[in-house]
Formats: structure tokens, C-alpha cells, sequence
């Protein structure tokens, strides 16, 4: 059953890892178990592809091709993460700053976090996913404060804090939208919570209920989306964690956060048939785009510059799904794809950068090239991606979103051209330096993982030019899925 | 009150009590005190939860019921009754608000929680529909609560209280939520606990108090 491995591979991962997680090969374990999820994973895709959707165990999971191409992308960011931090997690050892609990402590927990990303996209039950995605804030918090230092401690807090009260509102959606199912599916088992039957009565769920459950789940998924004005805790968990979990948390559990709010925005809309909801998730889309790029010249993190980012593009992918319509989804799942691809990559040589610099801040990182040409390019290239040059696949998917925005909402044009204009000479300017110009860099004890960086790169680069047909097949199902037809 | 149940009003009653205890945790400033609110609270919700199983005969409620007396009357305070006595917290410094402003606009959210709650209550046929309004009310009060404190403790306890009240809702809307998913809250609350007791003690050892006071140096502009 390979839905089964998928969900026991990384639970078992977990327990194990937290056995012997800070033995010799316990890097080496990690990989395996992700490799072993990620073919899962494939197997599932498969499967989809062939023979439609799933829905297993009485009706508690579901696949369908929304979900199954987030639970790829999952699977195979965890991989290559998990690659990724083989090397840097024992250079972190050999400069001291993790004991062996805490390596112990960090392996599990990562199994764990992948384990409950999957859960949360593969459930059928809206409270179950619910469970899921605290789940993923919980086994992260003690990630982010790895180091002990006062600045991670506070990342912590806010995170724990700011996403545990987000999330607790969007309990209150869940009960609220399960309150509108019961009168109609009943309140025997669980039917008045699992997904597909409240889209298939979707259009009878009481719109007053319905409109304010929607206001509850936006804002509490959106805090872990980090749409502003909710996402406080967004660049500092991001800047004070160790490198590997910036890579995830920006390019997964963001996109599993706004997996959740996609999901409820389509029960919402049947209900309402009004654009309440779109217009909701397109106003917060915006003001992210707009207040990231303006605070993204104010950083001196690297770290924290890149977190910025990542909430410049889940305003993006917000305002995408906003509009609507099947150009816009189809654009928003590319971006969704690209941004993860893109930003992981980015944390991946970020993360080295500042092993070699011995800092994160951006002033004391300088001349990647010259010690290291591989790190060096391998930043540039995926700084010029995020900032959506062509050739990379994050030009397609903006270019799709503006156009639309010009096509149905004419007014948001300029000011996405200019957010993206400003966020573009920020970022820019602040990586060029660190590239070029005098080298401050070290070496360092083991040999960088830097086959990830370039295959996501590589991946990004040909969304870019060219969509395999099946694949763009593929996204344009689960647009028109989540257009609602 | 004539023509309602006994029952009923006793349910009432405890839903008006539950709201009276968020307003003295709101002015509370001693932290023991304010846990063992925090587990009458519990308490109010668990006896609420046994009443309304034994009048609507719906099993999964006495389960919630269970679930509500071992985790938020005793697990939870006696948890976190433990950590004051370790950590030595007893008192939380000023309020970020002074107290009679609090209160104020403490009242000013329970009228606007009863109108949120109007088109809701409308629509429920549970018997204990009018009490949704304070499910909401306590659920806005224990954000103030969280909002006006300085202390870490102080604010996990606004965060427990909020999740009294969602429980409380979600009886009072739907005769409580599947049972897969209240386990699954109850064990991510316990986590949750558990994840914060780890981490009170990393604060401590490196700030020596639990005073978020310490936490201002993450600012937008570093």
C-alpha cells in the first residue's frame, strides 16, 4: 500500500531518529528515510495519474490532483533537503553548537514535521487537518530555538505563540463550518467533516455561517501562510533556526498553510456565490506583496531577506487564487511549485555562505565567487530566479498572474509592478555585493551539498521554458478543481 | 424563567459563571491564583459537558467530558503549577493596560460577541444555543488576556482559556465536535503543554526570568 508507506516511512523515521539520532549515520538515515517517502510519494502520483482520485480509510484520506502534486513537491523538497543538511548539520556539530540530544532532537523532529505536512495534505477530514497542521508548528518550534541563543528563544515564543492563536481561530472556522454540514449531512461519525461530502452539498451550507467560518480560517491558516498583517513570526523563525528548517518551513509548510486556506476558500465560494472570499484573499495577497517588498530594504540578515521574500510570494500566490479563474490558479499552483523549488535552493547556498562567513548578516558576507564559484553562482542564479528574470520558471507564473490582474482587475497592476520592481532592487542589491567583490570566506570541514541547489535550479529552469504535458495537464485539472467546477 | 427546564438552567447558569471567570483571570495578576482559575474554568466546562450528555444521551460527550476533567482540571494546572513552583514565578509585573480599562473594554467585546453570535444562535436547534454568545465572549476575553501580559506564563494561560472557550462553542453550537478530532486537539494541547514546559526552562536559563520584556530585541528593522 503505498499511501501507507507514505504516511508510516516518516513516523518511523521519527522514532527511530529519536532513538539514534545522533549517531554517525543518522544523516545518512534521515536521507533514507526520506528517499523512501519520497518514492511513496511517486508511487501515489502514479497512481493518481492512472486511475483518478483516492479515498481510504472510511473515507479519512484523499487524493485527488490538487493535493497529489503539493505531496510530491513535499516529498521531494524533504529529500533533498534532507541531503542538503547531511553535510551541514556536521559542520554545525564541529563548530559545537548542537550537542548530540539536540542532533537527536533536530533528526526526529524533521521525520515528524515532513510526517505531519503529509497527513495535512492527504486528510480528508477538515479536523484532522487541522490536528495536523499544529502538529507541524509544534514538532518545528523546538527547531527554530536549536541554538539556545536569546534570539532564537524569541523566535520561538512568537512562532508558538502567534501561529498556536492563529490556528486556535481557525478551530473556531472548522467548528462553525462543521455547525452548517451538520443540518445536512448529519452529525453521525464524521461525514459532516470530511471534504468530499461538504463539496457535494457545498451550495446548500448556510452563507452567514459559512462567510464568517471564512474569516476565522483565513486568518488563522493565514498566520501560518504569513500573510500580513499576520506574519510577525515568519522571518524571525525563519532567520534564527538552522538553515535546513528555513528551507522547509519556506517551501513547504507555507505551502500547506495556503493549501488549507485553498481548500476552504472552494466550500466557502459554493456556499456564497459571491466573490467575498476572493476578494478577502486578494486584498491580504496584496498588502503582503506590498509591505515585504518595502521591508525587505531594511534587512541586514540574509536569512531574514529571504524570509521577507517568502512572503512576497505567498501574497502573490494569495492574489492569484484570489482572481481566480483557471489562468490565475493554474498560475498560482506554478508559482506555489517555482517558489518552493527556488527558495529552498536559495536557503541551501545561504546556508553555506554563512558557515563559510562565520555570520548571517549580509555586510559580513562577501566574494562567494572567489572562494567558491559553485556557492557563488548557485546564489546569483537563484536570487535572479526568485526575482523572476527569465529564463526561470517564477517569470512564467508572474508574468500569467499580471496579465490576468491586467485582464479582471486592471487597478492591481502598477502595484504589483512596482512591489515587484522594489523587491527586486533590494534583494538584488544586497546579494550582488555578497557574490562578487572581496572574499571574507573560510573553508570549511566537510565538502557543501550542493547537487540540490542545482537540480531545483535545473527543475525551476525548465518550468520555465517548458511545462511537460502532462504535467501542465495535470495543473490545469486541479485549477479547474479548485475553480469549482 | 418559566418555561425552561431545570436542566437548562442550571447550564445557563455555569455558561454565565465560565464568563464571569474570564473577567477575574483578565484582572488577576498572581500567577498561581490565575492557574487555579484557569482549572475552575475546566471544572465549569466539565460539569457543563456532563450535563449536557446526560440530557441529550449523546455518548461521545461523556468521552469529551473525560477528556476535559483529566487534561484541563488536573493535567494542565498541575503542570503548570509544577513550573511556577521550579521557575519561581509568582506575580506578573503591570499590566500593559491598566486594569479598569481592561475591564472596560473587556465588556465592550462581550456585547459584540453576543451580536457576532445572533445569526449563529438563530440557526442552531441545540438546546444550549444562547450560550454560544459566551463561548465567543470568553474566547475574545482570553486574547485580551493574552494581549495585556507580560509574563510568558500569564500568556499560556490566556492560550489555555481560549481553548476552553472553543471547546465550550463547540458544545454549546453542536453538541461538541467528532470524537477523531477532540482527541486530536486534546493531544496537540498536550504537546503543546509539554513543548512549552522544555522551552520555559531554556528562557530561564538564559534570560533568568520569564519576563517577554527581554524579547523586544527581534525588531523589523534588524
Amino acid at each position: 500500500m503505498d499511501l501507507l508507506l507514505l504516511l508510516s516511512a516518516p513516523l518511523i523515521g521519527a522514532a527511530i531518529l529519536g532513538v539514534w539520532g545522533a549517531r554517525r549515520w543518522a544523516p545518512d538515515g534521515n536521507v533514507i528515510f526520506s528517499l523512501a517517502t519520497f518514492g511513496a510519494a511517486c508511487a501515489v502520483t502514479v497512481r493518481v495519474v492512472k486511475y483518478g482520485n483516492i479515498l481510504i480509510a472510511r473515507e479519512q484520506f484523499f487524493i485527488d490532483p490538487f493535493n497529489v502534486f503539493l505531496v510530491a513537491l513535499t516529498t521531494f523538497v524533504g529529500l533533498t533537503t534532507s541531503l542538503f543538511s547531511r553535510p551541514y548539520m556536521r559542520i554545525e556539530a564541529e563548530h559545537g553548537r548542537l550537542s548530540p540530544a539536540r542532533l537527536r532532537l533536530y533528526h526526529s523532529m524533521y521525520q515528524l514535521f515532513i510526517w505531519s505536512m503529509l497527513v495535512a495534505l492527504t486528510t480528508n477530514n477538515l479536523g484532522l487537518m487541522w490536528v495536523a497542521m499544529e502538529a507541524a508548528t509544534l514538532s518545528t518550534v523546538l527547531l527554530v530555538t536549536l541554538y539556545r541563543t536569546p534570539a532564537s528563544l524569541e523566535a520561538g515564543w512568537k512562532y508558538f505563540i502567534l501561529c498556536g492563536v492563529g490556528i486556535a481561530q481557525a478551530l473556531f472556522g472548522t467548528m462553525l463550518v462543521y455547525f452548517a454540514a451538520e443540518k445536512l449531512l448529519g452529525s453521525e461519525g464524521v461525514t459532516a467533516l470530511l471534504w468530499t461530502h461538504l463539496d457535494v452539498v457545498k451550495r446548500q451550507l448556510e452563507p452567514n455561517v459559512l462567510s464568517l467560518a471564512f474569516v476565522f480560517l483565513l486568518a488563522g491558516y493565514g498566520t501560518k501562510v504569513g500573510l500580513v498583517p499576520l506574519h510577525n513570526w515568519l522571518p524571525d523563525a525563519h532567520a534564527e533556526g538552522p538553515t535546513p528548517i528555513s528551507a522547509v518551513l519556506s517551501g513547504l509548510l507555507l505551502n500547506v498553510a495556503m493549501y488549507a486556506v485553498v481548500r476552504c476558500k472552494v466550500l466557502v465560494e459554493g456556499s456564497l456565490q459571491s466573490s467575498l472570499p476572493s476578494n478577502m484573499l486578494m486584498s491580504f495577497g496584496l498588502s503582503s506583496v506590498v509591505v515585504a517588498a518595502f521591508l525587505l530594504w531594511r534587512q541586514r540578515d540574509i536569512k531574514r531577506l529571504f524570509a521577507y521574500s517568502s512572503i512576497e510570494h505567498m501574497g502573490i500566490i494569495a492574489f492569484a487564487f484570489g482572481m481566480g479563474g483557471p489562468v490565475a490558479n493554474f498560475a498560482a499552483l506554478l508559482h506555489m511549485t517555482v517558489h518552493s523549488l527556488t527558495k529552498s535552493a536559495i536557503f541551501f547556498t545561504v546556508g553555506h555562505a554563512s558557515q563559510k562567513a562565520g555570520s548571517q548578516l549580509i555586510e559580513d558576507i562577501r566574494g562567494l565567487i572567489t572562494l567558491s564559484p559553485t556557492i557563488g553562482w548557485g546564489l546569483m542564479l537563484g536570487t535572479l530566479a526568485i526575482l523572476g528574470m527569465p529564463p526561470f520558471g517564477v517569470f512564467a507564473s508572474e508574468f500569467l498572474i499580471l496579465t490576468t490582474a491586467m485582464k479582471d482587475h486592471a487597478w492591481a497592476t502598477p502595484i504589483l509592478l512596482l512591489a515587484l520592481g522594489v523587491a527586486f532592487a533590494a534583494v538584488f542589491g544586497k546579494v550582488q555585493p555578497m557574490v562578487f567583490g572581496e572574499t571574507s570566506a573560510r573553508r570549511l570541514p566537510h565538502p557543501p551539498a550542493l547537487l540540490p541547489v542545482f537540480a531545483h535550479l535545473g527543475l525551476v529552469l525548465m518550468l520555465g521554458v517548458y511545462i511537460p504535458p502532462y504535467l501542465a495537464n495535470w495543473y490545469r485539472e486541479a485549477a479547474r478543481f479548485i475553480g469549482g467546477q | 424563567m418559566n418555561g425552561i427546564p431545570f436542566d437548562l438552567q442550571i447550564l445557563n447558569v455555569l455558561a454565565a459563571l465560565f464568563l464571569l471567570l474570564s473577567f477575574s483571570m483578565l484582572a488577576q495578576r498572581r500567577i498561581v491564583t490565575l492557574v487555579n482559575l484557569l482549572a475552575i474554568q475546566g471544572l465549569i466546562l466539565f460539569i457543563a459537558t456532563v450535563l449536557l450528555a446526560w440530557r441529550t444521551g449523546e455518548t461521545h460527550l461523556y468521552l469529551s467530558a473525560a477528556l476535559t476533567l483529566g487534561l484541563k482540571v488536573i493535567g494542565l494546572p498541575w503542570l503548570l503549577h509544577q513550573l511556577i513552583r521550579k521557575l519561581d514565578v509568582y506575580w506578573d509585573t503591570e499590566p500593559l493596560i491598566n486594569p479598569s480599562a481592561t475591564m472596560l473594554i473587556g465588556l465592550l467585546i462581550v456585547i459584540f460577541a453576543f451580536g457576532l453570535a445572533q445569526p449563529i444562535s438563530a440557526l442552531a436547534s441545540t438546546a444550549t444555543r444562547n450560550t454560544l454568545g459566551i463561548a465567543i465572549a470568553v474566547i475574545l476575553l482570553a486574547f485580551l488576556t493574552m494581549i495585556t501580559r507580560r509574563k510568558a506564563m500569564s500568556q499560556v494561560v490566556g492560550f489555555l482559556s481560549m481553548e476552553n472557550g472553543l471547546f465550550f462553542g463547540a458544545m454549546s453550537a453542536t453538541y461538541g465536535m467528532p470524537m477523531v478530532v477532540e482527541l486530536g486537539v486534546a493531544l496537540d494541547v498536550l504537546v503543546a503543554m509539554l513543548v512549552l514546559g522544555v522551552f520555559f526552562f531554556q528562557i530561564r536559563e538564559q534570560f533568568d526570568s520569564l519576563d517577554l520584556r527581554h524579547f523586544e530585541t527581534l525588531k523589523e528593522d534588524e
